[in-house]
């Protein structure tokens, strides 16, 4: 095999991007579609991870991947609380259940 | 192979194996205990990325913090009476189809693509260097990311607190 | 007693009223009993800055300053790197003014006790009282302008909370709204004016600056950009110390609890803008200080003139603060810094005493403010009288007391600077408003205390305040005697507040751009200069000594003069019943009206900022319809008469083509609406797919 490299790290960011893209597309569960959420951007971090390491821009990779993390615990927590009011009013957390946007 | 190869390999196993339990599984609680795991494997990756500060608090915030969010979420959600909770799933065959092809073509751009690689000196440790530039060139960004998580701890308070008319 | 501890000392006297306001703001609902709590925090503070002040003025001659950087800036490619520093800075101005904010703070927290008593937001107003020390005490501590503004705005928000406080009634309201928005008009200026300071020189910090327009660096190299940003940081001033044109939020202002207005519209709140002028007295250039000079002179006369016909017994007082802080202004204007400051010391005690008394009277008579429907409370509250008595005859600038020797004072330098500026124009505003003075404050006081109760009703129910009212009230008339300030009752300069307390700074700015008289004598070719050592308090230069020395004299004769003539037609008027008021306003209805309506000042802004606002926008209105609908309709005309021709052409070859696509649009709108399933997740196949579509299109592999 090839010695490890940019390459790499790149193909692993680009399968859990697919599968985190996957996940948000199939679960029915609103919480499963958040978890496919973080699956994405934990795949974003790692691609500005490794241009970081790997490009000699610096350390403006590791910022973002940091800014990002942070952005995804705010997301989360305000993702979840959308949840449970949706969970209020619908009694359940099904998304595809919920499409009262069409009417 | 050196260890650095066994290492990444390793990683990149079990974040990958596991991310494909958490979309596969239909047990909600399952799923969440293997999205613990895929966030350790990314958490090792960033290490050998020489990114240890982003490690840390890749480990912190979403383990300690956005897992048990998700956590708290599938519980309150569902009537519990086991930890058997089971989440249905969609368009199995279309989406695996359209994900699949997404895959191959991301990946084929990566490797395809001629990167301009130009490896960055390793330091021992980033923290100090990520600290001064927090408080210097990104500063801006630092104090408006601050102020983003008030208003989304306010915000998710509030909406959460609502009651249903 | 060693630097460090002042200057935590101070740190703490800084944040004690925030913890109380904190406190009581979370806890106030539960506990109501914690306003015990911030009365105990303030009393702490108070006896902190006492501590501070003989500390700092006994053993310290020197300021003591404490920074640190807050904020290392990157480097940026045209100003280079810089920080931006925070810090305290105690001079013995501070101090004094820490004491004075402390005490009478801590005096109408006590009054607050009795008079608020019963408000259903009890526990709310303490927490108010407390921000407000507390953004108070950091402009007096603060040595950057940085500060200086982020507190300045802090003490706007706490003046708007307190003036709204009952904001149920409607006036209160638009009172709070129209200080709100009139200070934000003058605090642009402010920020302006520091941002001038800041690019040119990379720092907030006063002695930084300071020191650079002393090497002779001028913003963007030019000296007129100096007198800009003076002139600009002082319209802050002009905003906060309701100076003409924008004073005209302090009068509303009194909708606010009467002790507030004793706190914050009389002694401390308006003052800051003085306070900010001290501060930046040093990089005033000599039209900026005309400038000053000019305003503060028109402001106290506008307002005195204005007091002269009020009834309402607090908006005589407002108006009256409005000129004694225009006196002020002048004061720093003309150059008689010491004064300045010794006036802001001695009005905040007399004052404060005279709206506490006012109080007193509102609350004895049951909420009732207007002094025609008041007379013969002298009877039924005498310590509220002889307080008020004693804070009158001092902003009268009668001998014996602590505003005589202020007053006289700033009289004697506007005096001088008319002698050596031929700017008579000023020092003859400065002894009308002083004669004005005499006569509306005496007028108030007759009016109200001695007399027939024209009000029986509320008369009979009128009673002396309980103890905790009255106490301030005798505290605060003692501090407007003399003996507190100086030893003889004539000569202020020879007490130790002028002559070791107040130093005047020497001027920064360049030599061209300062008055003749304030250019050290190096430069002013004089024959010696023996005196200007002698005496610790004016050091521009001998010459200014000397003139000093000739109006010193003259102006107390002439104060004394005319406040006397003020007290005596006072008396005629409305004691002694010689002359009758009411005929002379007949006679002159005009002046008398001009008066009473202030100026009409109120109704000139509304019809020109507010209404001009509405007017512009009716003008737009009228414009869309006479013109853009008169160009439509004309059109609309043309339309139709084309439109006839083409109706036979649209009836039978068009309609046919259309009712195909609409056919046709039917049917793919049909197709595409089971794409729209209102389900997130189809979306965001519909994406994925859009991003394979894109990635097959480009091909970057």
């Amino acid at each position: 095999m090839l010695q490890v490299g940019l390459t790499h790290f790149l193909v692993v960011s680009a399968i859990l991007f697919s599968l985190g893209v996957y996940g948000i597309v199939t679960r029915k569960n609103a919480v499963m579609v958040l978890m496919g959420i973080e699956l994405v951007l934990n795949a974003a971090n790692i691609n500005f991870v490794a241009f970081s390491r790997f490009s000699g821009f610096g350390l403006g990779g590791q910022m973002t991947a940091l800014f990002v993390i942070v952005l995804a615990a705010a997301e989360a927590a305000i993702a979840l609380a959308i949840v449970l009011n949706i969970y209020k009013q619908f009694t359940n957390v099904n998304i595809d259940e919920i499409d009262h946007l069409k009417d | 192979m050196n260890y650095y190869d066994i290492l990444f390999y390793l990683f990149a196993i079990i974040t990958l194996a596991s991310a494909w339990f958490v979309v596969t599984t239909r047990n909600v609680i399952y799923s969440a205990f293997f999205l613990l795991f895929t966030f350790f494997g990314v958490a090792g990756i960033y290490v050998l990325l020489a990114a240890d500060f982003i490690a840390v608090v890749q480990i912190m915030v979403y383990v300690g913090g956005i897992l048990i969010l998700l956590l708290f979420g599938v519980m309150l959600t569902n009537k519990i009476t086991n930890v058997d909770i089971k989440s249905g799933t969609a368009n199995l065959l279309s989406a695996s189809l359209l994900t699949g092809v997404l895959m191959g073509a991301l990946v084929s751009v990566m490797i395809f693509t001629d990167w301009k690689v130009e490896p960055a000196e390793i330091q021992t440790t980033t923290i100090k260097t990520l600290g001064t530039m927090l408080l210097t060139d990104y500063v801006l960004f630092f104090e408006l990311l601050g102020i983003l998580l008030l208003i989304a701890l306010i915000g998710a308070a509030s909406i959460a607190r609502r009651e249903k008319e | 007693m060693s630097e460090s501890l002042i200057i935590n000392l101070s740190v703490a006297i800084l944040f004690l009223p925030l913890l109380g306001f904190t406190v009581v703001v979370l806890l106030g609902k539960r506990f109501p009993k914690l306003y015990l709590f911030e009365v105990g925090i303030i009393s702490i503070a108070f006896i902190l800055s006492l501590i501070v002040m003989f500390a700092k003025l006994s053993y310290y001659p020197n300021n003591i300053v404490a920074q640190f950087t807050w904020i290392t800036m990157g480097s940026a490619p045209s100003a280079g790197s810089f920080n931006i520093d925070l810090g305290i800075s105690i001079d013995n101005i501070t101090v004094m003014m820490l004491f004075v904010v402390n005490l009478i703070s801590l005096l109408v927290h006590l009054f607050s006790i009795e008079y608020m008593h019963g408000d259903k937001r009890y526990t709310r107003y303490f927490s108010y009282l407390g921000i407000f020390t507390f953004s108070m005490l950091g402009i007096v501590l603060t040595n950057n302008l940085l500060m200086m503004y982020i507190f300045w705005e802090l003490v706007g928000l706490s003046s708007y909370l307190l003036i709204g406080f009952w904001f149920e009634k409607k006036s209160a309201a638009d009172a709070s709204k129209k200080a709100f928005i009139v200070n934000r008009i003058g605090d642009i200026g402010m920020f302006i004016g520091i941002l001038i300071l800041f690019a040119n020189y990379q720092t907030f910090t006063f002695d930084a600056i300071y020191a650079q327009i002393e090497a002779g660096n001028m913003p963007f190299g030019d000296s007129a950009w100096l007198t800009a940003a003076g002139i600009l940081i002082f319209l802050g001033a002009v905003g906060k110390s309701a100076q003409f044109p924008l004073h005209v939020w302090l009068p509303d202002a009194m909708e606010g609890p009467t002790p507030v207005s004793a706190l914050i519209h009389a002694a401390t709140m308006v003052a800051a803008g003085v306070y900010l002028v001290t501060r930046i007295f040093v990089m005033l250039t000599a039209d900026a200080m005309l400038t000053i000079a000019v305003v503060g002179a028109f402001t106290s006369f506008v307002a005195a003139t204005i007091a002269l016909t009020q009834n309402d017994i607090k908006k005589v007082l407002a108006y009256s603060t409005v000129s004694q802080l225009g006196y002020m202004v002048m004061s720093l204007g003309v150059g008689a810094y010491a004064f300045a400051f010794f006036h802001l010391v001695t009005h905040a005690f007399f004052k404060a005493c005279m709206f506490l008394g006012s109080g007193s009277v509102i609350h004895a008579m049951h909420h009732e403010q207007d002094i025609r429907n008041m007379g013969g409370l002298k009877k039924k509250m005498p310590i509220t009288y002889y307080t008020f008595l004693i804070s009158t005859l001092a902003i009268s600038g009668v001998p014996l007391t602590s505003g005589f020797l202020s007053k006289d004072g700033i009289l004697a330098g506007t005096l001088a600077f008319g002698k050596l500026t031929g700017h008579w124009l000023i020092p003859l505003m400065a002894f009308t408003v002083a004669g004005m003075t005499a006569f509306y404050m005496f007028r108030l006081v007759l009016l109200t205390f001695h007399g027939e109760p024209r009000d029986h009703h509320k008369y009979d129910h009128a009673h002396e305040s309980p103890k905790l009212m009255v106490a301030p009230l005798v505290i605060l008339a003692a501090l407007s005697v003399f003996i507190w300030y100086t030893p003889n009752p004539i000569a202020a300069d020879s007490g130790w507040v002028l002559s070791s307390w107040i130093k005047t700074p020497t001027q920064v700015v360049p030599n061209e751009t300062r008055f003749d008289f304030m250019k050290p004598d190096a430069a002013f070719e004089t024959n010696s200069g023996q005196h200007a050592e002698s005496h610790g308090t004016i050091t521009h230069s001998t010459l200014y000594t000397e003139t000093m020395h000739w109006a010193h004299y003259k102006a107390m004769f002439a104060s004394l003069a005319v406040a006397g003539l003020g007290i005596l037609l006072a008396f005629a008027f409305y004691f002694w019943k010689k002359l009758n008021a009411d005929k002379l306003a007949e006679k002159i209805k005009p002046l008398y009206n001009f008066s009473l309506n202030k100026w009409y000042l109120d109704e000139v802004y509304d019809a020109t900022a507010v209404n001009g606002t509405l007017n512009s926008g009716k003008g737009f209105s009228w414009f869309d319809q006479k013109i853009v609908d008169g160009a439509v309709n004309g059109s609309a005309y043309v339309t139709r008469v084309v439109s006839k021709i083409s109706g036979w052409f649209d009836t039978y070859v068009v309609d046919g083509f259309v009712n195909f696509t609409a056919l046709l649009s039917g049917f793919v709108g049909l197709l595409f609406r089971k794409l729209q399933t209102g389900k997130v997740q189809t979306y965001v196949a519909f994406v994925v797919f859009a991003v394979i579509v894109l990635l097959l299109l480009f091909k970057p592999f």
